[in-house]
């Protein structure tokens, strides 16, 4: 079945190779170019969204500072004295989340690794339907145009945070962004929906169906594993999405009351009765919760990787990190209302809630120590990828600590909706998730553009970055602590929070300096595309399929028979044999020197394997 | 704010340099296939990671010790002593294992750097120590769970008998507060009743309403539970006094509720901000020409983003003696009496009721 379906691919091979421009670079249906697409358009989103970040902390951190500069960008927005508008001011704060979040993290990063290492891990020719996959992009850029648009309404973006909440978000009286923004925001993430929803059935199917000869889910990379499992998630949670959405469409267009329920707004009682507030937010956290997961489980595969690579060893407890990550994909959908401890949810809804958080902690500490082990008595090579996995273990082990402070229900009393989640989740999910991302830009440029980014401009790049996140991030534990509250435009009402101007200023100079040092990684990106040293075969001495392929794939990936796998990805540094890797394409018979006990019973089912294919070849 | 200016400007003209630095040094690199594995670098990256760990931890200890006085909020109510035991408790256990898995991680990094001759240990894997480490988490994070959970419980209870009701409206952008008056009985409302001066939308037609009053700040008794029962008008709000630990959505069309007892008063907390230590409370307020301790009070902001104005919705709070509570109390008059052509809305039966309940003098009356 699975050859039938390659061989159907090489037969186009030769129509794609004529194609022109546009078949070929815009409506493609190779996955590698599709995943390019979907990396340049998630690089243009994280400076689009992290330049809105700036902007709003130049608010937070220098609140008295005159920004009639950004006239010229922000417009009206900027007030008269020369401040941010304190609606636009929201937002910033809105769009921000929801770019980082569904454009970046989830596109950016599931549509570029997803797309480019499924196949070429697996040992496919392509994505099982390349026109669904080509939709899939397509989709996203549509939904990435009509957010882009409502960012120039002059009633402004959605700003009811990255959340949308109803009933705010549903009263266009509530807010300026509940107007216009808001309908689009909702239109674009339909769209973006969609897009999720073809990319995920894509990477389900050619996981299950296109796997190349020999290679069981036992000796999938964890990188497969962890794009396999982010993508059911995607299937089961976007449509619950979708719904929640849709429900808010009719509100705010069909007069329904879903979500709205005894309403005085704009001196007028709305006619609205029976809605729940709280409907919306557990349809949305539905999704919201698994969504967190979706962003950090392909950093955590990915960096899996990077790290057993790197350290010259097999990653430790292979078992045990797919054990976590299935659990962590099936936990991931039982603990949603933890967001919701203090939204009037019944409280002994929250004690439940409570309980399984806390289990979801678990699995998350077992990668943790997997990955400490696997560096133990490893033979450590830095490269920028490896550096910036290192750093991605340290993030997820602070920020997933203090989500076991938010997941006692009686801690998070104090702690909801102030800046300890903000660290919390930038740290454990947005910085975490970004490390997996570049750590997987820098390991894989090699294959991507067949040449190699700069190491020392890496170097700078990972060392900037780690201090920097940390600085920003870290601050905001205390500020949490004493209590103040997220979303807010100023600080100068209240006493009670009239503290820490200095740690605020000091927080937003580390955020300029630590985006500002993004543009080393632009540049060298950029840069090395064109100019970058050739790449070798297998520059990172590797044991994956990828490196079989030549050193810029064409379509279909290998020239000749897609090779076939014999031994799970991880035989680094493995006693007798002569160089501290064997590629998953080597036979058991032939490193009889090396093999373990149970391995060489392996041999004689190689054999049988081997025949199969010649049969296979005849059959062509 | 210029001088930031500069140091910005400073900084990305040094990191354009470097740049520029290295096009010219990447050109090299392209002749040569560098010895990549044992470089210099590879050096220089594990010995940055022990300066990495060693940095941050000094950090993380001298400020979280040296300016505990500023972070650590004081707690004013009796519930929120055990919140904030739960606190330190989860942030000593974390704490360990924070740094703990930190050092390893760094260590490891810096002690297993890449070595020419050396070969690393194949060690797939080991089942006791996958064993090891998924139960001992879990005992203790069922350990931190029970505790939270029995606080949870007690917290989340029903109020007990007597508890001081008031009730807590929130809508775009500010709070109102509506005590039960003599009666102790909230009066019925409904959002179809709100106009201008009826902003809470009380209905006149329940006689509990009568003597109910909406003061400007709050007044709560120190060390005698209270409930807030809690409701919003337009859209989401959330009712949060930092000091009390105490924080409950209010949500259109779904009262909610947060009981409490607040065990500090105003005053007592002036005095107790004046010698924490906080150098916050001792800067001249130039309103007053006073330390900012004199004029502390307690504050009800709101922590669920409500639109322009979320972030400027306040509303004080005086905890106070009980005596000097039950003085005020008797003092507030009711909004009817204040708003007397309400009084039509009453139905006929209930008039003279009303009249009396709300303490309307009677020259007025008829
Ligand atoms: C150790 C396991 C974790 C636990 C127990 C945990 C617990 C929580 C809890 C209880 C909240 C709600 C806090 C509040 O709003 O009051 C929260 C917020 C959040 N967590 Fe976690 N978390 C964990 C790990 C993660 C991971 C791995 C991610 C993402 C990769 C993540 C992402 C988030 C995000 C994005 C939010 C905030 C959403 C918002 O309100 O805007 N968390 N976490
Ligand atoms: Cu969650
Ligand atoms: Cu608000």
């Amino acid at each position: 079945m699975a050859d039938e379906n390659n061989a159907h691919h090489d037969e186009h091979h030769d129509d794609h190779h004529e194609g022109n421009f546009f078949t070929k670079y815009i409506f493609s249906l190779d996955h590698k170019v599709i995943a390019k697409q979907f990396l340049f358009t998630g690089m243009f989103w994280a400076i689009i969204g992290g330049g809105m970040s700036i902007l709003f902390r130049l608010q937070l951190g220098f609140p008295d500072m005159n920004l009639d500069w950004l006239r010229p960008l922000l417009g009206d927005w900027i007030t008269t004295e020369g401040k941010i508008d304190p609606e636009f001011y929201l937002a910033l704060v809105t769009m921000h989340g929801t770019i980082m979040v569904f454009f970046v993290l989830t596109a950016g990063l599931s549509g570029t690794f997803s797309n480019f290492l499924i196949p070429l891990q697996i040992g496919a020719r392509d994505m099982a339907s390349g026109f669904m996959n080509m939709l899939s992009y397509w989709f996203f850029f549509l939904s990435g145009v009509i957010m882009f648009i409502s960012l120039f309404l002059s009633t402004g973006p959605a700003s009811g945070g990255w959340v949308i909440y109803p009933p705010l978000s549903a009263l266009p009286d509530a807010m300026l962004g509940s107007q216009g923004g808001m309908t689009l925001w909702l239109v674009a993430m339909v769209f973006f929906i969609v897009s999720s929803l073809l990319g995920g059935i894509n990477y389900v199917t050619t996981v299950i169906n296109l796997r190349t000869k020999g290679m069981s889910f036992a000796r999938l990379p964890l990188t497969i594993w962890a794009f396999f499992l982010t993508a059911v998630i995607g299937l089961l949670s976007f449509p619950v999405l979708f719904s929640a959405a849709l429900l808010l469409v009719f509100d705010r267009s069909f007069g329904t009351s879903f979500y709205l329920s005894d309403i005085y707004i704009a001196g007028e009682a709305l006619p609205n009765t029976g809605g729940s507030a709280l409907l919306f937010q557990h349809l949305f956290w539905f999704l919201g919760h698994p969504e967190v997961y979706i962003v950090i489980l392909p950093s955590l595969g990915i960096t899996s990787e990077i790290i057993s690579t790197n350290s010259r060893k097999p990653i430790f407890g292979y078992r045990a990190m797919v054990g976590s990550l299935l659990g962590i994909t099936i936990l991931s959908f039982v603990v949603w209302a933890h967001h919701m401890f203090v939204t009037g949810m019944n409280p002994f809804l929250g004690s439940i809630f409570m309980f399984l958080t806390l289990i979801i902690a678990v699995p998350s500490a077992v990668k943790v120590f997997n990955y400490l082990t696997t560096l133990w008595r490893g033979n450590i090579v830095f490269t920028p990828a490896m550096l910036f996995s290192i750093g991605l273990v340290s993030l997820f082990i602070s920020g997933g600590l203090t989500g076991i402070f938010l997941g006692n229900s009686a801690i998070d009393i104090q702690l909801h909706d102030t800046y300890f989640v903000v660290a919390h989740f930038h740290i454990v999910m947005g910085s975490a998730s970004f490390f997996g991302m570049v750590a997987g830009i820098y390991h894989w440029f090699p294959k991507m553009f067949g040449r190699m980014m700069d190491d020392k401009l890496g170097y700078v790049h990972f060392w900037l970055t780690f201090v920097g996140v940390y600085l920003v991030f870290f601050p905001m534990h205390y500020i949490g602590v004493a209590g103040f509250p997220r979303r807010y435009y100023s600080f100068t009402n209240f006493d009670a929070f009239s503290s820490f101007t200095d740690l605020n200023m000091f927080v937003s100079a580390a955020a300029i300096i630590t985006f500002g040092s993004q543009f080393i990684f632009v540049f060298n990106f950029i840069f090395s595309i064109f100019k970058g040293r050739k790449a070798t075969l297998n520059p990172w001495r590797s044991n994956t399929l990828e490196w079989t392929t030549p050193r810029v794939p064409g379509h279909g990936n290998w020239p000749g028979e897609i090779p076939t796998v014999y031994r799970w990805p991880y035989d680094y540094s493995k006693p007798g044999a002569e160089e501290d890797f064997i590629p998953q394409t080597v036979p058991y018979s032939e490193t009889p020197e090396s093999n373990l006990p149970h391995e060489n019973e392996l041999i004689d089912q190689e054999e049988v394997q081997q025949e199969g294919i010649t049969v296979d070849e005849a059959s062509e | 704010m210029l001088t930031f200016a500069i140091i910005a400007g400073l900084v990305l003209l040094v990191v354009l340099l470097l740049l520029l630095f290295r096009i010219n040094s990447l050109a090299d690199v392209m002749k040569t296939e560098a010895q990549r594995r044992a470089s210099t670098s590879n050096r220089v990256n594990a010995i940055l990671m022990m300066v990495f760990l060693i940095g941050a931890c000094a950090l993380f200890f001298w400020y979280s010790i040296a300016r505990q006085n500023e972070y650590k909020l004081p707690v004013a109510s009796d519930h929120g002593i055990v919140t904030d035991n739960l606190f330190w408790i989860s942030t000593v256990v974390t704490g360990i294992v924070f740094i703990i898995t930190h050092i390893l991680l760094f260590w490891f990094s810096y002690k297993y750097q890449y070595k020419k001759n050396a070969k690393a240990h194949y060690y797939p894997e080991n089942n006791k120590l996958e064993i090891y480490w998924t139960v001992i988490p879990a005992i203790v994070l069922t350990g931190l769970v029970f505790s939270g959970w029995k606080a949870w419980s007690d917290i989340t209870d029903k109020a007990p008998e007597g508890a001081e009701v008031v009730e807590i409206v929130g809508q775009q952008f500010q709070w109102s507060a509506r005590y039960p008056g003599k009666d102790k009985q909230l009066g019925a409302f409904d959002f179809r009743k709100i106009d201008d001066e009826n902003s809470l939308g009380i209905d006149f037609s329940d006689k509990s309403s009568f003597d109910d009053f909406i003061p400007r700040k709050i007044y709560l008794p120190v060390n005698r539970p209270v409930e807030f029962k809690i409701r919003a008008k337009d859209v989401l709000h959330s009712v949060y006094v930092p000091h009390f630990r105490l924080k409950m959505d209010a949500v259109p069309g779904m009262p909610t509720r947060f009981w409490f007892v607040p065990n500090k008063t105003t005053a007592q907390m002036r005095e107790d901000l004046n010698n924490s230590g906080n150098p916050v409370w001792q800067e001249i307020d130039p309103n007053t020409g006073e330390p900012k301790w004199k004029n502390f009070n307690y504050e009800l902001a709101c922590t669920e983003i409500c639109g322009r104005g979320h972030f400027s919705m306040k509303m004080l709070i005086e905890v106070v003696e009980e005596a000097e509570y039950k003085e005020w109390y008797a003092q507030q008059k009711s909004w009817l009496s204040t708003h007397e052509d309400y009084l039509s809305k009453v139905p006929a039966d209930l008039k003279e009721l009303a009249v009396i309940s709300a303490g309307i003098e009677s020259d007025k009356n008829n």
